[in-house]
């Protein structure tokens, strides 16, 4: 990795408590080389939720750089109440929010939209009526069947790979706001909720809907369409 | 095909996330496993939506620029020495 000279410092990035002590122990002490990662490695993130409401990339730069001055400021006084990545996301999100409101950005940022709601996330013609022999059950022609039966593509190929990261894009803005924080950023079920200031069920509603949708891309693109 | 009372496969797909992440109570963790051994689709169903979900963690993403995380940097090292 390029920049990395000291392969001995390990940064924690995970939710606990005791990583997150230990990380804003070293901050305070002025580590200057754990605040560098932390920029390397929390800004992508940062800047993907600074752009849900921002009119730029300049912006959303912008937003990120100015929350992590805010970061500084308000390290003495973190209490750990979050994890320390969802107190960072949140404050990126009010400056964001207030930015937005400047720009005249329209964002819905409801606790409920049409996109939360839940139906099947699976094709029920897929699965056997009350008709069928059994019921609730996938039919012959409606099971998914691996895609690494062919040999040939028992690696995503790189034309897959962009497809579904594409896809991504499409996807309702909620869904693709927590997809992208869990699985492209890898930030916990309980830092998205934090963050975003959403219920466990409805992080996982959005996260669950969308990647069902990934995945159906991808099995069209297996299938041939 | 086997059947498993009560967990049918329109079910087990609705579980998936929750499967995946560890949230679902020990009893029906159970029993979708071992739905899953007994039925190649729903066992194909969940093997894709984990290779989906590396496809997007190996996505590259955009971060600051480097001249606003050397910004930073230097912004950090001036509020520790002016602390």
């Amino acid at each position: 990795m390029p920049g990395a000279t000291d392969g001995a410092v390990t940064l924690p990035t995970s939710a606990s408590g005791d990583d997150d002590a230990e990380l804003v122990r070293r901050l305070r002490a002025g580590d200057e080389e754990i605040f560098r990662r932390l920029v390397v490695q929390w800004s992508p993130a940062m800047l993907h939720l600074a752009r849900t409401c921002v009119a730029s990339t300049q912006s959303a730069e912008d937003v990120v750089q100015d929350a992590w001055l805010g970061v500084l400021r308000g390290l003495p006084g973190f209490q750990g109440r979050s994890s320390l990545r969802s107190w960072v996301f949140t404050i990126v999100i009010n400056r964001a929010r207030s930015r937005g409101v400047r720009e005249a950005r329209t964002i819905t940022w409801s606790p409920l939209g049409a996109e939360d709601q839940h139906g099947p996330t699976v094709d029920p013609a897929r699965f056997q009526g009350q008709e069928g022999r059994y019921p609730g059950h996938w039919t012959l022609t409606g099971a998914p069947t691996r895609w690494d039966e062919h040999p040939e593509r028992r690696a995503l190929t790189q034309e897959a790979l962009d497809l579904v990261r594409g896809e991504l894009g499409g996807l309702p803005p909620r869904q693709r706001l927590v997809v992208t924080l869990r699985d492209v950023h890898g930030v916990s079920s309980e830092e998205v909720c934090e963050a975003l200031d959403i219920s466990p069920q409805n992080q996982r509603l959005l996260l669950h809907c969308g990647r069902a949708v990934l995945r159906t891309r991808l099995e069209e693109y297996y299938r041939g369409r | 095909m086997t059947v498993l009372p009560g967990l049918d496969c329109n079910h087990v797909v609705e579980l998936v996330t929750d499967l995946l992440d560890g949230d679902l109570d020990a009893v029906t963790a159970r029993r979708v496993e071992q739905h899953l051994t007994e039925c190649p689709g729903c066992d194909a169903y969940v093997e894709q939506i984990h290779r989906t979900v590396g496809a997007l963690g190996g996505a590259t993403v955009e971060g600051l620029s480097p001249q606003a995380q050397q910004e930073l940097v230097h912004a950090f090292r001036t509020f520790h020495r002016g602390a």
